[in-house]
């Protein structure tokens, strides 16, 4: 592989504390060397800013709903359809974008790395079936356990060896990384058509309390020890007052400390905190409660959170949250597609425009920006748009923007129509921080990298970690002059690596990389109940059989990178 | 001794049952029974076994005689045909992997060609409804564990799906659903007595065409408002009987096929279809399924989606995708004359297209990949004959609703063939070559 040395950048690294510091970064075998041969590549970053890849923490960008979403929503292509061109593939849609312009846009902006955030169980070969056909970045996907049939007979019984066995399982059977949680109990309630709107609402028929998974995931996460925490999307989103449901569960995780071999600190991470950090109890005195939130947070240092922004564009948002999704049909009235999945899980999809118009949308602008402008250690608060739901992923650079820029801050405040009602229901015009580019790749690559366990991998340009570099037209030695700029900056890089690899020059793709898969191989005691259990449901209630249930073989993951846990001594 | 082979998938009809066990010979190369399977995919199966099947590609002679080629004389002609055509039409789809259907897609996007799948003459207006106003629905498990009220309209699972009555919608006892059929009110919307409708608790014999009357009678039943004496045939008594039914369910789902997608009023009776299901949300838990024919023609969707972004009828002569069925769809293309190269795999067009449009296909070069003689390979100039898919070779298949299966290979296919994905493969090669792309 080719040797590449970038030279005279300014250099923002978290991992190793530079800051901003002209320095060269190395490449050899597509990892960061301290030092490059003389025959090495130089490629000039004068007055340009080199960052690691950025890593993307939770998104929604593969599998059978954001499929779905591309195929009920023609109108989303619409002016948006590009065609074949050099090494790119065609591409189309806006929110959600074919697999292969998702791959592009990402690695345009300088990600290289990227979490799909709720992958179905039953559904994961759909799920790594789109994983392959998107190219550069390295993916991982999220299976979700919070309605899960297993998991919630077990944890009834506080069976915690049980529940990290069938875990460790169902993350080998389709590959998955990390144990996501959406609307626990809630999304099982809504197969009888009702909800969990608190933390104490019991689960139909398996009475079980939100609390008490959520507690038995943490506990099974931790038993395990894997590389990320459980990822909780809580009960309640979207509804007014729904910030005490959102720190009722926060404080479930209070006296558990992580404990794993990767550098992870948190035993929770809280996903898309904006949608659940809202006051008021109607739509007319809605209001921010970011400060309550995020004092939470910041007290805690065993919490990550990521922000998911409102972008205030027209777009489509997508959960595993059942009833949210139905409860938002009948708010705006726009098409709902739902899908109920046997034993495991539910998703609903809903198109949605996030109007500067409405004093709702854009207080919930101002919530998400509150949220990172409040956090006190960028390391644990990430950014994020919760793509497609806040905003698409391809609006990041415009996120930045807001957040280092003041100005542009007031600039959008000035041109909504509820100008007033945004100031008085949100602390917005108050705050005047503006995010450093040392904080931004906090934010955005360390940060999100040692929260998920990759901190050794990714997210850094210490010599050892992969090759994965962003650099930009960004010149921190001269004041910006127009916040536009920043967008500009970070919507296309100059220059990115993945691994090594030069994939984007000058904003072009210029090479397909060799991406990977990346998931967790948990390996535990063997656990004889467990896969009898496995069996029983399979035999009983699915409808597939088990030896069809595994996402196997080189069509799925040809390409796979497995992070191994031993919990064999737990 | 021979050998069985468990967990076997069928490729036959979007149940895609997934517990057939397959008797093969000790060398894996003859298959002897099928168990678990209908009488449909069992001979599937063993149809792959006939002495007097056609194992290497034939060119179409003027004489009306075939000619014998060999594989690489049939890539060179495919791959020739779409480099030389302005706007070729790629259909077909749903009788192939989803492997074979991302290789022809990239061919597609080099050859600039018009892509489309069986859904054009099938569920085509179903998705048209869901782009309209959404689909809630579940998977077929969930059926199985929770549903209680089952509603097949304008499909007839009896002998077209024959297996999804007792594996999930009527008989099998779920978790929620102990007593099996006992704990189902069944309803089936028909204009005629089929073998599914005599099975029904209530058949409502609805005059043909008047779907979306029914549908629309349903809702307003829901409502408690008045109704007509008669609507679509159907009292009205009966109908609030049946509303009311509907209503007091748990967890019900409509099952729906061609007679309500093909017939009068199209996708309009599949968004009011749509509609009641959305409706009775308000009252219990309501989901809605299309009953879709081949084993992967929603694989196909999926992938064209993910791809390019639309389900079907994608049209990429511009060099990226549009979609606009009726425009873009492939009997339009075809009827229109606009189609200057026609290529077919995975399904049988000339069974199924109007013959204005079958005229269409004899009069361009043509060539039909499919193991079958069918009377689209009949028309063709080409016939490449191919490996079975899900018998002799494997591939990921979606069913009905969307839920990914990998087929799996039981046996050996004739020494020499092809898979679709391998001669597929090497078309795309040629082509690159043809087309000078990197």
């Amino acid at each position: 592989m080719s040797e590449y040395v970038i030279k005279n950048g300014h250099v923002f690294d978290p991992v190793q504390g530079i800051k901003g510091d002209k320095s060269d970064v190395c490449i050899k075998d597509g990892k960061i060397v301290a030092k490059a041969g003389s025959g090495a590549k130089v490629i000039d970053a004068q007055g340009k800013t080199v960052m690691a890849g950025a890593v993307e923490v939770h998104a929604h960008i593969a599998g059978p709903k954001v499929n779905l979403g591309r195929i009920y929503r023609p109108e989303d292509k619409l002016f948006t359809c590009t065609p074949t061109r050099g090494m790119e593939r065609m591409g189309g849609g806006n929110s959600i974008p074919t697999t292969f312009k998702t791959g592009y846009e990402y690695a345009k902006m300088g990600y290289t790395t990227a979490m799909e955030a709720a992958m179905p169980p039953l559904f994961s070969r759909h799920v790594h079936e789109e994983i392959r056909d998107t190219p550069i970045i390295d993916e991982g996907a999220f299976p979700v356990f919070g309605n899960n049939w297993f998991v919630m007979e077990y944890l009834k019984n506080r069976e915690i060896e049980n529940t990290a066995a069938y875990c460790a399982w169902l993350l080998r059977a389709t590959k998955g990384f990390a144990i996501k949680v959406v609307n626990p109990g809630g999304t099982e309630a809504w197969a009888w058509g009702l909800n969990c709107l608190s933390v104490n609402d019991p689960v139909p028929y398996f009475d079980i309390t939100p609390a008490e998974i959520v507690k038995g995931l943490i506990e099974a996460n931790e038993y395990l020890g894997l590389p990320h925490s459980m990822h909780i999307h809580p009960n309640n989103l979207g509804n007014p007052g729904n910030y005490t449901t959102t720190l009722d569960t926060l404080k479930i995780a209070e006296g558990f400390k992580a404990k794993n071999t990767f550098g992870r600190e948190q035993v929770m991470h809280l996903t898309h905190t904006q949608f659940h950090s809202y006051g008021g109890d109607n739509w007319g005195n809605f209001e921010s409660k970011a400060k309550e939130v995020m004092n939470y947070v910041n007290a805690h240092k065993n919490l990550t959170v990521d922000t998911g922004n409102v972008t205030l564009d027209e777009t489509t948002t997508m959960t595993a949250d059942g009833p949210f999704e139905h409860h938002l049909t009948e708010l705006n009235h726009l098409k709902w597609a739902n899908c109920d999945v046997e034993l495991e899980t539910c998703a609903g999809i809903v198109p949605y425009i996030y109007s500067p118009s409405i004093s709702v949308c854009a207080i919930q602008w101002a919530i998400g920006l509150e949220l990172a402008l409040m956090a006190k250690d960028p390391m644990r608060c990430f950014i994020t748009t919760d793509h497609p739901n806040a905003g698409p992923f391809t609006r990041y650079p415009r996120v930045i923007k807001w957040l280092m820029s003041a100005k542009a801050r007031e600039t959008q405040i000035n041109a909504f129509k509820h100008k007033d009602k945004v100031l008085s229901q949100t602390s917005i015009g108050t705050q005047d921080r503006e995010i450093s580019l040392y904080e931004l790749a906090q934010m955005t690559r360390a940060g999100p990298a040692k929260s998920l366990g990759l901190m050794n991998i990714c997210g850094g340009l210490k010599p050892g970690m992969d090759a994965d570099i962003a650099v930009y037209n960004f010149n921190p030695d001269t004041p910006v002059a127009n916040p536009e700029d920043i967008e500009k900056a970070f919507t296309r890089a100059a220059v990115v690596f993945k691994s090594g690899v030069e994939v984007v020059r000058d904003g072009e793709i210029v090479s397909n990389g060799h991406k990977r898969t990346l998931w967790v191989n948990a390996k535990v005691k063997e656990n004889p109940q467990v896969m009898r259990d496995i069996n029983e449901k399979f035999l009983k209630y699915y409808s597939i059989t088990q030896a069809n249930y595994e996402a196997l073989g080189h069509h799925f993951v040809p390409n796979p990178y497995a992070l191994e846990v031993d919990a064999t001594q737990a | 001794m021979t050998k069985t082979v468990t967990d076997v998938i069928c490729p036959f009809c979007g149940t895609l049952c997934d517990d057939l066990e397959v008797v093969v010979s000790d060398d894996g190369k003859q298959l002897l029974e099928v168990y678990n399977a209908c009488v449909i995919g069992t001979e599937k199966f063993l149809h792959s076994q006939s002495k007097d099947r056609v194992t290497r590609p034939r060119l179409h002679q003027t004489d009306g005689t075939w000619k014998e080629v060999s594989y690489d004389d049939a890539v060179e002609y495919t791959a020739q045909l779409l480099a030389k055509a302005k706007k070729p039409l790629m259909y077909g789809w749903s009788s192939t992997n989803c492997e074979a259907q991302s290789v022809g897609n990239e061919i597609a996007e080099i050859s600039r060609a018009c892509c489309d799948n069986t859904a054009a003459v099938c569920h085509g207006t179903t998705l048209i409804a869901v782009q309209d106003i959404g689909i809630p629905s579940c998977t077929l498990g969930e059926i199985k564990n929770r549903a209680d009220r089952i509603i097949f309209w304008g499909c007839n699972p009896a002998h077209a799906h024959p297996r999804h009555m007792s594996r999930y919608s009527i008989f099998p006892r779920g978790f929620f659903t102990g007593k099996g059929q006992m704990s189902r009110k069944m309803v089936v919307v028909d204009p005629r007595v089929t073998d599914t409708a005599k099975m029904a608790d209530v058949h409502l014999q609805i005059e043909q065409g008047r779907d979306y009357e029914l549908l629309n009678a349903l809702r307003v039943a829901l409502n408690n408002e008045w109704l007509p004496d008669v609507v679509a045939g159907i009292p009205k008594e009966k109908i609030r009987e049946v509303a009311d039914m509907m209503k007091s369910g748990r967890f019900g789902i409509i099952f729906f096929g061609m007679g309500v997608t093909q017939s009068l009023s199209k996708n309009h009776n599949i968004d009011e279809a749509i509609a009641l299901t959305k409706h009775l949300n308000e009252f219990t838990k309501f989901s809605i399924m299309p009953m879709r024919g081949h084993y992967n023609v929603t694989g196909s969707g999926e992938v064209f989606a993910w791809q390019f972004g639309f389900p079907y009828s994608v049209d990429l002569t511009r060099g990226f995708a549009r979609y606009n069925p009726g425009d873009t769809s492939s009997i339009d293309l075809l009827v229109r004359g606009e189609i200057d190269a026609m290529f077919t795999i995975g399904s049988d067009p000339g069974a199924h297209f109007p013959i204005s449009a079958v005229k269409q296909i004899a009069k361009v070069p043509s060539v039909c990949i499919d193991p079958h003689l069918t009377p689209t390979s009949g028309v063709s100039k080409l016939h490449v004959p191919v490996a079975f898919n899900g018998v002799e070779t494997g591939g990921n298949c979606y069913r009905m609703d969307n839920v990914p299966i990998d087929c799996r290979k039981v046996v050996e296919p004739p020494e020499g063939m092809l898979t679709d994905e391998q001669f597929l493969t090497k078309v795309r090669d040629r082509l690159k070559q043809l087309k000078g792309v990197a």
